[in-house]
């Protein structure tokens, strides 16, 4: 196989080499492989690395009953000790910047540096969410084209922008489903769920005050249409649908499931999380769906960051439209760029079920989403869906035969490949697989969900990845499915290279240390 | 298309892979109508680097940016200098496009900066734990409020008047949905914090009493008198921070007895950007521990004994526990917390006592010179960084006509409380270090300018 990585170097290569002729360092340290302490333990209280002006007068009398008795117990560093330690601290990291990272869901893609130039404009990042609107104008055009973007591209009527997340998101829908019902006059209780949903719905339903029914799965790996419709009647107040699901397949009755939802006088959510399979290809809208969020920062490039920010954007059916949460942005009949707040609900907006943040939501993230999509344009995000959805299917069937696919027969994936560990021997887990990976230089896939496949695998390539860096990947892959068949025994205790080996979960969760407190123990 | 790096000779060869003729082929499970055979119809195709800046530069251009005028504004959003090594270091790609942390052999950057920031965290607000982050302050006081609920198994939570009324509309927002009991107290135009009437709104079905320090108004609330009545009717006292800044010279809440300490982060480090994405910081006693939102990092070690760090108590949240899970939160603001922590590590203590004074400083000046204006007073002379001034008009008005002359003057309490009419002569107006004492004499002459003629 052409372009296979045979020369790649890493850090820690000479120990193998060398084995027990390694030699240990006075340091800790290892050439390029840098330990980094906590800042607890590097900096001295009284430090700083900020110079501040000093006060021309005292603190006022009134405010010094409320005074703190003493600065908070936090060392400063110097500027130059502050960007070594989070510069050393970042090479522990692996991020989409280093290599594939092929998180199954998670829709880890490249993150244009455009964005980031473009959120930086002073324009955008150093306004204030309250001044006064004629000062904003510009901010407000950005939430309105990016609004409009995701109408068009999803076939909806409306969207709220606010939410700060995907779960935010599920939950600003479901809440607009109560709204709507409760504009009918109905207390409908229950939200059915699928079993392969992603944890955040079944959690996000209970958030909202309903109650949740599990929808199994066929063994085809898509919603058991009898079962759901079995369930369907006065008390449903909808379901809550991933399509592209978490098995990486299309739910072709997802219509018939909607008009049978309706048909009872529920609504249908959207898990949108995986919009990045059908992007410019599919409208949800055109599906029958009430409200859907779109993650910004899985389809549309913003960064992860670690953890966050995301931004989760709901899209709404006329039936949910007039329930979108404050603050609202829309256009006016003259093409005026219109904000709804509390203040000034009743033009147009009063039936908005309240408010789910303080201020406009994630623009932050809008400005970086908007750059990628006016990038790539209607053509490009076309392109962008069907990249990631033949990068998929290229894994999948150069894997399916040295690992488990449990619905590789039953026709193409969609933007990401499912495998489990059910061809492996016994003893070696899919997690094994997973730290093998690590080794390899890769981050691994999800692991362990969706929760209907025993030992899931879910390989989420994007269309970051080109042939040659999917073909490595793939080389990778085979060669741990090799060694496990092997009983290769190093599996299990890989990680071997990375800066930490397995981590005792077992030991954090029994008696958490969730802080730092080194200097109370002395 | 410069972010795709397959060729059309990888496709075809791929496609061969595959076994399919076409993409189409590949979509073959979505039902035919729905299929779009071209680009979606009335969208623009892709745009070049220069085109897409050129577009977005222009909007930009259309705003009126906190550096380009005097500005005065806070009300839960705070502009403070940033230092350049913050933005540089999150923009490290191993930070910045990084996942959630489920892979921890090579996720140990994220981690220790998470498990500094929860330490960080702690410490400012005096209390013995803190979370990885949640959304930003108004979510993390509704999750504040839930998990009191979850602790004291009671559901009813006093709200004081002092408290954002964004915040306010959150927590009255999502109780509609959850049935759970609130009450709100109403915001008064007074010197002194609705404590009394807080105190006084408790009782034994309370679960917890959410008082902002200092509050929306600038005024500082007495703590420990609200923490006694509240911990006598077994209910939690939340206290709400929307300036960190402000515990520089404040006592920490959770030595006043704060059971909870949520609040927002933005001011160290994240910067204004028109609202999002912002910080939720979310501090509470050890022992709610295992009933707390949102990710927790906690300390262990790997196979050969070296110190590392983990995710921790994920039982309690929705990847494991689904329904049952104490939150839904999964995504939430891990970039920020790093710049929240870079920022406050440049800091230390000392740092943030010395930004504290100097903001109280420019705060003094700015009260000083306002209230030499006729028909201009202050509400109360207990403030930080943040006071109410009450004008001879509807402040909303005034607001308007100072933007008119390039002045960012303050939030009118009518934007905030467009409901309570005697309310709206409050302006609430801020003075960060970055406000200089040219741009407080401008803001003055501004002022004077436009309330001429109509001095009380």
């Amino acid at each position: 196989m052409s372009g296979v990585n045979t020369a790649g170097w890493r850090p820690s290569m000479n120990e193998v080499a060398l084995g027990d002729m390694a030699p240990a360092t006075q340091s800790g340290d290892r050439a390029l492989m840098l330990e980094e302490a906590l800042i607890f333990e590097l900096g001295c209280e009284g430090q700083t690395g900020v110079d501040i002006e000093a006060p021309s007068k005292a603190v006022s009398p009134a405010l010094s009953k409320f005074r703190r008795k003493a600065a908070p117990a936090l060392p400063g560093l110097s500027e130059p000790e502050t960007v070594r330690h989070y510069t050393r601290l970042s090479r522990q990291n692996y991020g989409i910047d280093l290599g594939p990272f092929p998180l199954g869901s998670c829709t880890m893609k490249h993150n244009p540096r455009l964005n980031e130039k473009m959120a930086r404009l002073p324009g955008f990042a150093d306004v204030h969410p309250l001044q006064p609107q004629k000062t904003v104008e510009g901010a407000l055009e950005v939430i309105e084209q990016l609004a409009d973007w995701l109408m068009k591209l999803t076939g909806m009527a409306s969207v709220a922008m606010s939410p700060k997340a995907g779960a935010h998101g599920e939950l600003c829908g479901l809440l607009c489903i109560r709204a709507a019902l409760d504009a009918r006059g109905e207390s409908r209780e229950i939200v059915l769920v699928p079993e392969s949903a992603h944890g955040t719905n079944p959690a996000t339903a209970a958030f909202a005050g309903f109650k949740v029914q599990a929808i199994p799965a066929t063994p085809e790996g898509r919603v058991d249409l009898e079962a759901l419709k079995e369930k369907l009647g006065p008390d449903v107040a909808g379901v809550m649908i991933t399509n592209p699901n978490t098995c990486g397949l299309f739910e072709p009755d997802l219509k018939e499931i909607a008009d049978a939802v309706h048909a009872v006088g529920g609504y249908v959510y959207c898990d949108g999380a995986n919009f990045n399979a059908i992007v410019g290809r599919v409208r949800p809208g055109d599906l029958g769906v009430d409200a859907m969020h779109i993650n910004l920062h899985k389809t549309f490039s913003t960064p992860h960051g670690g953890g966050g920010p995301g931004a989760g954007p709901v899209v709404l059916s006329e039936a949910l439209a007039p329930y979108a949460p404050l603050p609202f942005v829309t256009r006016g009949e003259e093409g005026e760029v219109h904000l709804v707040e509390e203040e000034n609900r009743g033009e147009g907006h009063e039936r908005a079920f309240g408010r789910m943040v303080a201020f406009h939501g994630q623009m932050g993230m809008f400005t970086r989403a908007l750059a990628y999509i006016l990038s790539h344009g209607a053509d490009g995000l076309k392109q962008v869906s069907e990249d990631a959805v033949l990068n998929a299917n290229y894994i999948l069937r150069s894997l399916e035969d040295v690992l488990e696919a449990p619905f590789g027969k039953s026709g193409p994936c969609m933007h990401e490949a499912l495998f489990s560990d059910a061809g492996l021997p016994d003893g070696i887990s899919t997690l094994d697989i997973a730290k093998g990976l690590i080794d390899e230089g890769f981050h691994p896939m999800t692991v362990y969900f969706p929760l209907v496949v025993k030992g899931a695998m879910l390989i989420e390539p994007t269309e970051t990845e080109s042939k040659q860096g999917l073909d490595r990947f793939i080389a990778s892959m085979r060669n741990l499915a090799q060694r496990a068949q092997e009983q290769d025994e190093s599996l299990h205790t890989a990680p071997h290279f990375a800066p930490r080996r397995r981590l005792d979960e077992t030991r954090a969760a029994r008696k958490p240390v969730l802080v730092w407190k080194g200097d109370e123990e002395a | 298309m410069r972010y795709l790096p397959l060729t059309p000779a990888d496709r075809s060869s791929m496609l061969e892979t595959v076994g399919a003729s076409s993409v189409d082929e590949l979509f073959r499970d979505v039902p035919e109508a729905a299929r779009l055979s071209g680009p979606i119809e009335g969208l623009p195709m892709h745009a070049s680097e220069m085109a897409v800046e050129r577009h977005l530069g222009k909007l930009a251009a259309k705003n009126l940016d906190a550096g380009s005028a005097p500005f005065f504004l806070g009300a839960g959003a705070y502009r403070h200098h940033v230092p350049a090594s913050v933005d540089h270091l999150i923009q490290r790609g191993e930070f910045l496009t990084a996942y959630t942390p489920y892979q921890p052999e090579i996720a140990q950057g994220t981690l220790q900066v998470l498990f500094e920031f929860q330490t960080q965290v702690a410490r400012m607000f005096g209390t013995d734990v803190a979370n990885a982050s949640m959304y930003d302050g108004s979510t993390a006081c509704w999750e504040a409020i839930l998990m009191a609920a979850r602790v004291t198994r009671k559901g009813k939570a006093v709200l004081s008047g002092g408290l954002h009324p964004h915040y306010g509309e959150v927590v009255r927002t999502m109780a509609k949905f959850t049935k759970d009991e609130i009450v709100s107290l109403a915001p008064e135009l007074t010197a002194e914090t609705d404590d009394a009437a807080v105190i006084a709104a408790i009782d034994e079905t309370t679960s917890s009493v959410v008082v902002q320090y200092p509050d929306i108004m600038g005024r500082i609330p007495d703590l420990e008198a609200i923490a006694e009545a509240a911990h006598a009717a077994k209910a939690l006292l939340i206290v709400v921070v929307t300036e960190p800044v402000a515990l520089g010279l404040l006592e920490a809440p959770g030595n006043l007895g704060a059971d909870v300490v949520v609040g927002e982060g933005q001011s160290l480090g994240v910067g204004l950007q028109f609202g999002g994405p912002y910080l939720g910081l979310f501090g509470c006693r050890e022992k709610f521990v295992r009933q707390m939102p949102g990710r927790l990092c906690g300390e262990t070690v790997d196979a050969e004994g070296k110190r590392g760090f983990v995710l921790t108590l994920s039982t309690r949240e929705q990847h494991i526990r689904r329904e049952k899970a104490t939150s839904n939160i999964c995504t939430n603001s891990g970039l920020c917390a790093l710049a929240f922590s870079i920022h406050m590590s440049l800091l230390g203590g000392e740092g943030l006592e010395q930004l504290a004074a100097i903001n109280h400083d420019r705060t003094q000046a700015l009260v000083e010179r306002l209230t030499q204006i006729p028909g201009v007073s202050l509400l109360s002379d207990a403030y930080f960084n943040e006071v109410t001034l009450v004008l001879p008009r509807d402040a909303r008005d005034v607001v308007r006509e100072l933007a008119d002359k390039g002045i960012l003057g303050g939030v009118s309490l009518g934007r905030l409380f467009p409901e309570q009419a005697e309310l709206h002569k409050g302006l609430l107006v801020t003075a960060t270090e970055t406000v200089t004492l040219d741009d407080i004499e401008e803001f003055a002459t501004g002022l004077a300018a436009v309330l001429e003629g109509v001095a009380a």
